[in-house]
C-alpha cells in the first residue's frame, strides 16, 4: 500500500476490464458501465501520482473534473438509449446502425 | 492491518470489475459497479484524498448508479427478472485487451518511479482543493459549470417523448 506500483496494476486491470466492457458488450448500459470502469482507473492514476511523485494536488483536481465529467456524460448517454429504445425496442448497440429510423 | 485491508479492497475491486465484464446478468453486473465504487472510494482513502473519496461515493454511488439502474429497467421488461445480457467477439476483445494490458503493465511495473518512495504525509485537502479551483482552475471550473448546464438541458432535451 505504500508503493506507487501496487496502485498502477490495479488501475491497469480496472482499464482492461472497462475496455474489454466497452468492446464486447451489445447493451448499451453495459457499455457505459464500462466507461466508468475505464474513468475510475484513470482516477486511480491521477491521484497515486498525485501522492507519490508530484506531492500536490494538481491529481485531486483533475480526478474532479473527471467525476464531474462522466456524471455529465452519463445523463446524455442515458437519455439518448432511451431514445434508442423508444425507437426500436432494443439498446443492441450492434444492430443499432441509425439513430431514427 | 492497514495492509491488510487494502489488499481486501484491492481485490474487492478487481473481482466486481470482472463480474461487470463477464457476468451474465446485467443488474448482478450493476451492483458489481457499486462494489466497485466503493472500493476505489477505499483506494482514494489510502491515497490521502478525503475529498475525492467522499466525491466519488456522492456522485458515483449516489447519482451515476441510480442514473444506470433506471436505464436499466427503463430498457428492459423487469417482470422476467433476469435480465441477461450477451457479449460478442469474446476472444478477439479478449486478444486485444490482453495486448493492451500487456503493454500498459511492461510500462509501468519496471520503472523505479522517482520519488515514488517519499509518499505525501496526510493533509486536508479540502482547503487546497477549494483554494485551487477557484484560483489556478478557475476557467476550467467556469467551463464545467456551462458544461453541466449543457448536458442538463441537452439530457432533458433528448429525453422528451416528441423529439
Amino acid at each position: 500500500m505504500d508503493h506507487l506500483s501496487s496502485y498502477l496494476v490495479l488501475s491497469a486491470i480496472l482499464f482492461s476490464l472497462g475496455l474489454y466492457t466497452v468492446v464486447t458488450r451489445r447493451n448499451a448500459v453495459a457499455i457505459l458501465m464500462g466507461v466508468e470502469l475505464i474513468l475510475n482507473a484513470a482516477n486511480i492514476n491521477f491521484v497515486a501520482f498525485s501522492k507519490f511523485v508530484t506531492h500536490n494536488l494538481d491529481g485531486h483536481l483533475m480526478s474532479v473534473f473527471i467525476i464531474m465529467l462522466a456524471a455529465a456524460e452519463a445523463a446524455v448517454a442515458l437519455a439518448i438509449v432511451l431514445n434508442l429504445y423508444n425507437d426500436r425496442g432494443h439498446i443492441n448497440v450492434d444492430e443499432a446502425n441509425a439513430l431514427k429510423q | 492491518m492497514a495492509d491488510f485491508i487494502f489488499w481486501i479492497i484491492w481485490a474487492l475491486i478487481v473481482a466486481s470489475a470482472a463480474l461487470v465484464a463477464f457476468g451474465n446478468n446485467l443488474i448482478h453486473s450493476v451492483f458489481a459497479l457499486m462494489g466497485t465504487f466503493l472500493g476505489v472510494a477505499g483506494i482514494y482513502i489510502f491515497l490521502n484524498a478525503d475529498f475525492l473519496a467522499v466525491t466519488q461515493i456522492v456522485v458515483y454511488v449516489g447519482g451515476i448508479l441510480v442514473l444506470l439502474v433506471f436505464g436499466i429497467m427503463l430498457t428492459n421488461k423487469i417482470s422476467t427478472a433476469q435480465i441477461s445480457q450477451s457479449s460478442v467477439q469474446k476472444v478477439l476483445g479478449l486478444l486485444v485487451v490482453l495486448g493492451i494490458a500487456t503493454i500498459i503493465l511492461t510500462a509501468v511495473l519496471p520503472h523505479d518511479w522517482v520519488g515514488a518512495t517519499l509518499p505525501m504525509a496526510f493533509t486536508d485537502t479540502v482547503t487546497g482543493i477549494g483554494t485551487l479551483l477557484f484560483t489556478d482552475y478557475l476557467i476550467l471550473f467556469e467551463i464545467a459549470s456551462v458544461l453541466l448546464l449543457g448536458a442538463l438541458i441537452g439530457a432533458a432535451t433528448l429525453a422528451r417523448k416528441e423529439l
